[in-house]
């Protein structure tokens, strides 16, 4: 090896080394508050519960991941499935499910009228997405609460209207949680949707036309297959931050219709069982884990088969 | 000019539903906020035009207590987060690839990946440990937690404006004998400011807005102003609550405003 060859990679070796120093900082602040405690989390599901929350630390013990699913009667200490448990996993995969579906529904319409807007006021009517986007979680909760609750927006207008006689409750149901998620993640589907219509190439429409295409079969046939990375990249968007929703049932759904994220709550506070909670936890990130991998598996095959 | 007989972009139905969608997404907005200039007790009626509530939100110490606090820990969790950002996106940009390099990007963006309420419980877990180890409760904690899950976006806007910049004016400042630190200093960071502001700024408003973490993490009477809210949101609410919701919504859509403008300029 030549003198020349020695020094570029050594300086290659310095200039590495000096990446990595660069970007120190940063990693070990994620790692010190967020990846480290995700382990040591990782670590207290496996050990015994202590009797006024916390743990005891080191007593190793099945029965926090055993308690997601299963409960122990109390007469005959024999395994049921715990209903309640799982009922709450259940109705956050339907909700999120059906959040998804009514943010699509929604979303794909006005991503598309946006992105076929001429290049200046496209502009616009994305950042006016954008705004409800950057504004506070839980500003946009509270404000979705003064539009449904009994002396709301809603029901003034439908009682003014004579659609109806006597408020309609939606507060404190599921419907409450749907509409809050749908109105709150909205934008997430709304703007990758978007990104994708806009680079659509209307050539192809234009000739699925040529051909006696109905408006229908072109919707069908050229625009959605073509912006269906953008389809996936929404939902995924969407569907993620519903599954793990905390503050909207709490605010909206109230006690009785809480998800995943509020039960997993409960165990840190009147449930008392750090273990039961640190479990379901990881089984929240395992249930957005499948749905990452399911993207990533779709977007790498939607990107290959027309780029 | 006349319009086609046959727009080949239009779908029916699609600007209704565009309408329906925009009125949807600011009509709760707005409801907020008129209820805010209410001059009753109570949400549940209207009676009349009245500032009455900002003026009890501005007095009323809790939430000034609460609004100073989420001020300090956005800005120390943003400026933190900007520093390590822009070094981590110089660190991470303009280079082959090299061994570490996935694991590093893995780890930056890892705070998005997670959803929130299961990063703030871990983090309850082990904090709540060390707050009894070292006797330690002050915000220190809060900023922490906040820097961390603002490092990915600080590092978004940084990290797109590295990979359209190419080495040249960097390696003519190295011919002429500037040191790397000169470089830097005079070459790097005058290119990189606009992104450097466009980060900061992003990681101030996603501080400013968090609730779940600050709420699991937070040590008794470290309210900041979301936090107070959703406190406030188990009882009865008046319009004050809409009042600060109010200012809260003007001041970030005033930093969305600004943030969009910088970002058009450099385009």
């Amino acid at each position: 090896m030549s003198g020349a060859q020695e020094a570029a990679l050594a300086a290659q070796k310095q200039d590495i080394r000096s990446r990595w120093l660069l970007s120190a900082p940063a990693l070990l602040i994620i790692f010190f508050a967020a990846v480290g405690p995700l382990l040591v989390m990782l670590l207290y599901s496996f050990m015994a519960k202590g009797d006024y929350g916390d743990v005891r630390f080191g007593e190793f013990s099945l029965e926090g991941w055993v308690s997601v699913f299963f409960q122990r009667d109390i007469f005959d200490d024999t395994l049921g499935l715990a209903d309640a448990h799982l009922s709450i996993i259940w109705r956050s995969l339907q909700l999120s499910f059906f959040t998804t579906l009514l943010t699509l529904i929604l979303g794909f319409p006005t991503a598309y009228f946006i992105a076929t807007r001429p290049p200046h006021t496209r502009e616009i009517w994305v950042f006016l997405v954008t705004i409800p986007f950057w504004t506070n979680l839980l500003i946009r909760t509270f404000a979705m609460q003064q539009v449904i609750r009994n002396e709301g927006l809603l029901n003034n207008a439908l009682i003014w209207l004579g659609v109806i006689d006597s408020p309609l409750q939606i507060m404190y149901t599921d419907t409450a949680n749907l509409l809050g998620m749908t109105y709150v993640y909205l934008p997430l589907m709304v703007l990758p949707l978007y990104a994708s219509i806009e680079k659509l190439d209307f050539r192809l429409v234009e000739a699925g036309y040529d051909l006696y295409a109905s408006r229908l079969q072109v919707l069908r046939r050229i625009v959605i297959p073509l912006v269906k990375p953008g389809i996936i990249a929404g939902s995924i968007l969407v569907f993620i931050p519903s599954l793990g929703a905390y503050v909207i049932p709490r605010v909206l759904g109230g006690g009785k219709n809480m998800m995943l994220g509020n039960l997993i709550e409960m165990q840190f506070g009147s449930g008392r069982n750090w273990p039961l909670g640190a479990a379901m936890s990881i089984t929240l990130m395992a249930l957005v884990m499948v749905a990452l991998i399911f993207y990533v598996r779709n977007a790498s095959r939607g990107g290959s088969s027309h780029v | 000019m006349f319009k086609s007989h046959f727009d080949i972009r239009s779908q029916p139905g699609f600007g209704f539903i565009t309408l329906f969608t925009f009125f949807a997404l600011y009509l709760p907005i707005a409801a907020l906020v008129i209820y805010s200039f209410n001059g009753a007790e109570s949400l549940s009626r209207w009676d009349g035009f009245s500032a009455r509530w900002f003026v009890a939100a501005w007095q009323n110490a809790a939430v000034q207590d609460a609004a100073i606090r989420s001020l300090i820990i956005a800005i120390w969790a943003a400026f933190l987060a900007t520093i390590a950002a822009t070094m981590a996106a110089l660190a991470t940009t303009r280079t082959t690839p090299y061994r570490g390099l996935t694991f590093k990007y893995a780890l930056i963006n890892q705070p998005l990946m997670v959803p929130e309420i299961v990063t703030a419980v871990a983090l309850l877990i082990v904090f709540s440990r060390i707050k009894v180890w070292t006797g330690y409760s002050g915000l220190g904690y809060l900023v922490v937690a906040h820097t961390a899950f603002c490092i990915p976006f600080a590092y978004l806007p940084i990290r797109a404006r590295l990979e359209s910049m190419d080495l040249t004016l960097e390696r003519a400042a190295a011919d002429l004998y500037a040191t790397r630190w000169q470089t830097f200093r005079h070459v790097t960071l005058p290119l990189l400011r606009p992104a450097v502001i466009a980060g900061f700024m992003l990681a101030f408003v996603i501080s400013l807005d968090d609730v779940v973490i600050t709420e699991f993490v937070k040590s008794g009477g470290q309210d900041t102003l979301p936090t107070y809210m959703l406190g406030q949101l188990r009882r009865e609410t008046t319009p004050e609550i809409n009042a600060i919701a109010t200012v809260f919504l003007a001041l970030s859509t005033a930093l969305v405003v600004v943030f969009f403008f910088i970002n058009r300029k450099k385009q």
